[in-house]
């Protein structure tokens, strides 16, 4: 008996998400068109930033320079200036981002002394950005000289040469394909069921559901198996278009990256039952949802604000949200291509929360109304 | 055993005291009416009996079974249906009506020949999403569904609140129906005229019972002799009326007023005098008082 009723739910459940429009465009639509904002607008990618040039030498050799920048691909040369005074003009009018200065006799010098100046000013308003384009500019600068005059340094100093591992071209898809996914997933599974489960208590089809020989598990259960297919499906497309539109690399084990997204998603469940546990009305569910589960998803996890830059105190408070390990584990699985022993600890941290989590709701889980 | 033994049962949230000492006891195959004001306590009392409610004090026993430590015992024995419309919106009748019957591991079909008076009402809609439905449709359809499962012992609250007249009586026929297949029907309602469809009533008040008995018996125990007084806007009378000696208490019913008195001299004629004193031209009947004469006289009263 225990199975047929226990289907039925099932498929009544999948009856309310598929005729309500909302809900749908909320499980199924909203996912894509979010990865495709976070792609195509929040970009931490420079092409085409716009650059000035204030040239004191204005030889053969620093024209040969500003043509390498304006072909370099992330430059977009919008002329010279005529006086240092102009720089602030052109970053007030916003002509620029960064402005180039060539100090005089700029080839000569190098040529004699091995030795000359240029000077990089920015637009610090957004200093990612700006840090970013000046050292594009000094990476530039150094290949060309080279290129011109041999090593030049290397008896004198140190030479650094930086590498971006894993993500050389700076492809913000890697920074954003996993984060999305994990805010995705937060909203389907977690404030979905909370929401979904707490609309049987605000119908009063609950004290039904309650007065039934269903048991509790099987209430909570029901509804949330399809909140399990339909966040696999939104894995599943996310991964795709990561590696189709964003030309993600997949280097990690498949199975183990689908694996470690199936322990996230019983651990958002776990979350979402334990809210509804918590809440009397879908309102109610949708304010928790919103302000402990989004805003520690964004802004706690990682996604956009490294965790090293953060004060202590919000690095202690991210060690519990989440997002946080299975935004790491996914990093580590998609991005570095690691296998299973390199997840190990937020796989086990994962399978923690859940526990606590579902044990949680099975403590606060009501049989009778309030 | 009865159906449903409730003993010294109350009930508080916070400092508002909903029930205060209920003891009833509902017998094997009775139609129960609960019978009382918004706010007396019925839901609260049912909810208890559905096993919904945690009592303060005091228990409640239904099928012999205890409803707060034998809870999951109890629960798939009683049909329950709420006092507000509790099914799933989305769902079309047809739906609705085989969820319900699917999660208690019954299906229509096996269960037809006890639903099929209700059913054969909706039958027509049942493709129609539950949402859609009038207020006595949604009812007929929401007491099928607490129905499907063959339950022993049906309890509903308040379910002709909202409905309109004709939709209220076929659902109290199919009420009748339903006892006459042996099931027991503990049944709250507002309304004071339904207390006549019930085998026995009992009637509360501010969570208390204020007594328990048939409908006849109910209305046997009305103290006073009972007149019906028509005349045309006789309500705009009723307090000259009420300020009368021989008037003991005064209401509207329906098209008339009832006037009752305490002294047994009185009869049609005199009062009709009395009445024509003060300037009202009045038919004057004396007739027998019915349970909600007695109601009234009761619930005003306290």
């Amino acid at each position: 008996m225990a199975q047929s009723s226990f289907l039925n739910f099932i498929t009544k459940e999948f009856k309310h998400i598929f005729r309500d429009t909302r809900t749908l465009l909320i499980v199924l639509v909203m996912p894509v068109i979010q990865l495709l904002i976070f792609g195509f607008v929040i970009s931490s990618e420079i092409k085409n930033a716009n650059y000035a040039v204030l040239d004191y030498s204005n030889d053969y050799l620093t024209k040969r320079l500003v043509q390498r920048i304006s072909s370099s691909g992330y430059f977009n040369f919008k002329g010279y200036l005529n006086s240092y005074g102009e720089i602030e003009k052109v970053f007030k009018n916003g002509d620029a981002k960064l402005v180039l200065i060539i100090g005089n006799n700029f080839s000569q010098k190098l040529q004699n002394d091995r030795f000359a100046n240029y000077q990089v000013v920015t637009d610090a308003s957004d200093p990612n950005t700006a840090s970013i384009l000046a050292s594009y500019v000094q990476g530039i600068v150094n290949s060309f000289t080279t290129e011109y005059f041999g090593l030049t340094r290397q008896k004198e100093r140190v030479s650094v040469q930086s590498r971006m591992l894993y993500n050389e071209e700076m492809n913000s898809a890697f920074m954003f394909v996993p984060g999305t996914m994990v805010l995705i997933l937060m909203l389907v599974t977690a404030m979905m069921t909370s929401i979904s489960i707490t609309r049987e208590k605000e119908l009063g089809t609950m004290e039904i559901l309650l007065v039934s020989p269903l048991k509790p598990w099987q209430i909570v259960v029901g509804k949330v198996i399809p909140y399990i297919g339909i966040a696999f499906t939104n894995v599943l497309v996310i991964i795709l278009m990561g590696y189709t539109v964003f030309h993600l690399p997949l280097r990690g084990n498949m199975l183990l990256l689908l694996g470690v997204s199936s322990l996230f998603i019983l651990l958002a469940l776990s979350l979402g039952i334990l809210i509804s546990t918590l809440s009397k009305s879908q309102a109610v569910a949708m304010f928790i949802s919103m302000f402990a589960l989004m805003l520690p998803t964004i802004l706690l996890s990682g996604f956009i604000f490294p965790i090293e830059n953060m004060p202590k105190l919000l690095q202690w408070l991210s060690l519990i949200m989440p997002p946080r390990w299975f935004l790491s584990a996914l990093k580590t699985i998609m991005i570095k291509g690691q296998g299973f022993q390199y997840v190990l600890k937020e796989v086990m941290v994962m399978i923690a929360m859940t526990l606590v989590f579902i044990g949680l709701s099975i403590k606060k889980f009501k049989v009778r109304l309030e | 055993m009865p159906a449903i033994q409730v003993t010294n049962l109350s009930k508080s949230y916070g400092e508002v005291k909903a029930l205060s000492d209920v003891c009833l006891s509902v017998e094997t195959g009775e139609m129960y009416g609960l019978i009382g004001p918004d706010g007396a306590g019925k839901t609260t009392l049912i909810r208890i009996i559905a096993t919904l409610l945690l009592p303060d004090g005091g228990n409640a026993r239904v099928l012999g079974l205890d409803t707060v430590s034998q809870y999951k015992e109890l629960r798939g024995e009683i049909g329950y249906m709420p006092a507000v419309f509790s099914l799933y919106s989305d769902l079309t009748v047809q739906e609705n009506l085989n969820f319900f019957a699917g999660i208690f591991g019954t299906t229509v079909k096996e269960n037809y020949d006890l639903i099929k008076g209700v059913y054969h009402m909706l039958e027509p809609f049942k493709d129609r999403p539950a949402g859609k439905l009038s207020g006595g449709m949604k009812q007929k359809l929401a007491l099928s569904c607490a129905l499907i499962h063959r339950p022993k012992v049906l309890i509903l609250d308040e379910p002709t609140t909202g409905v309109d007249a004709v939709s209220r009586m076929e659902l109290w026929n199919l009420l009748h129906e339903i006892k006459n297949q042996g099931i027991t029907i503990f049944v709250s309602t507002a309304y004071m005229d339904e207390a006549k469809q019930c085998d026995r009533v009992a009637l509360i008040q501010k969570g208390t019972i204020l007594g328990v008995n048939t409908p006849e018996g109910f209305a046997h125990m009305f103290p006073y002799k009972l007149f019906a007084v028509y005349a045309s806007d006789i309500w705009k009378h009723s307090d000259a009326i009420r300020r009368l000696n021989a008037c003991e208490t005064a209401y509207m019913f329906g098209h008339s007023l009832h006037f009752a008195t305490k002294s047994s001299n009185e009869n049609a004629d005199s009062l009709g005098q009395i009445l024509k004193s003060i300037g009202i031209d009045a038919v004057v009947k004396e007739i027998d008082a019915g349970i909600e004469d007695y109601f009234i006289y009761q619930l005003s009263e306290k």
